[in-house]
């Protein structure tokens, strides 16, 4: 029982943890280069995510000082997270360039036929 | 519903679908930064994860197939690497502190004093911003940096492509 309560207590973080598994299970299973720097940024938002949770107060406000409250939630997670994101997209794009080069070298982004191709040569 | 989104995103073969349902997942995750009080977070990911990265996506799409391959290879270790990795997060994640409780550890480090000098050190009311632009400055001037190599690197590689294709055009005519 106590167990159960736990789980309910974390079912969040429970979700935040499916999301980056599902993005995990992506970029190992999947051979397709777009698909996999998809599963990354997916991986990537359940990390914000697994950031912003604790910040969270039940019952507070967002972090703007305001004479109307008293409780806000913690704003640093949220400034690292706002770095995150940015950074993030930066590093998907250079990823997508990337294969867009992969592309045209090779014809194809399915890492299968990149390794054949290889083999060929 | 994310997850439902997430599991359509894994099974989904035709990559244009994809796109489009990664940017319902960068909305739906700005929704729950919403709920989660992170509102400038959840405006960054409604501009930049919504909008952005599904521009560069669907200009990289354009750029190759929008196929994907069935894969052969087994799906079973990768299920269980993933499976495996989860299960032992699930348990440790456990050991923190329950959700939304203010006595938790995270609200008695740098947190409160940031929340209760911003006004009288900074003169801004956001917290999130006095944060980002002046208590931790040199992370945003490191962000920044990233941001400009990531430039330099993507416009190298592109440009590398538009002249190669340009002489190829220029064989073809002779």
């Amino acid at each position: 029982m106590a167990t159960l309560i736990d789980l309910a207590q974390h079912y969040n973080y429970i979700v935040t943890i499916f999301l980056m598994m599902a993005g995990l299970y992506i970029v190992i299973a999947r051979g397709n280069m777009v698909k996999k720097l998809i599963g990354l940024s997916i991986f990537q938002t359940s990390v914000y995510l697994l950031y912003i949770e604790p910040g969270k107060i039940i019952g507070g406000t967002a972090p703007i000082i305001d004479p109307a409250f008293s409780v806000y939630s913690n704003p640093l997670p949220h400034v690292l997270i706002l770095t995150a994101i940015v950074v993030g997209v930066a590093t998907l794009a250079l990823g997508l360039a990337l294969v867009v080069r992969i592309n045209e070298a090779y014809g194809t982004v399915e890492e299968e036929e990149i390794v054949e191709k290889d083999r060929d040569v | 519903m994310l997850a439902v989104v997430t599991v359509a995103i894994v099974l989904q073969r035709h990559l244009f679908g994809v796109v489009v349902l990664t940017t319902i997942y960068s909305f739906l995750m700005a929704s729950v930064l919403i709920v989660l009080d992170a509102v400038d977070v959840a405006m960054t990911e409604a501009s930049v994860g919504a909008g952005i990265s599904t521009v560069i996506l669907l200009a990289t799409l354009h750029l190759i197939s929008t196929t994907e391959m069935r894969s052969f290879r087994t799906k079973v270790l990768p299920l269980v690497v993933a499976i495996g990795t989860g299960a032992l997060l699930v348990w440790g994640t456990l050991a923190l502190p329950p959700f939304g409780t203010a006595d938790a550890i995270i609200h008695k480090h740098v947190g409160p004093r940031y929340l209760s000098d911003t006004i009288k050190e900074t003169g801004v009311p956001n917290a999130v911003t006095s944060v980002l632009a002046d208590y931790r400055g040199y992370d945003t001037l490191g962000e920044t940096t990233v941001i400009f190599t990531a430039g330099i690197g993507v416009m190298l590689l592109l440009r590398g492509m538009r002249r190669r294709g340009r002489t190829e055009e220029g064989g073809d005519g002779q």
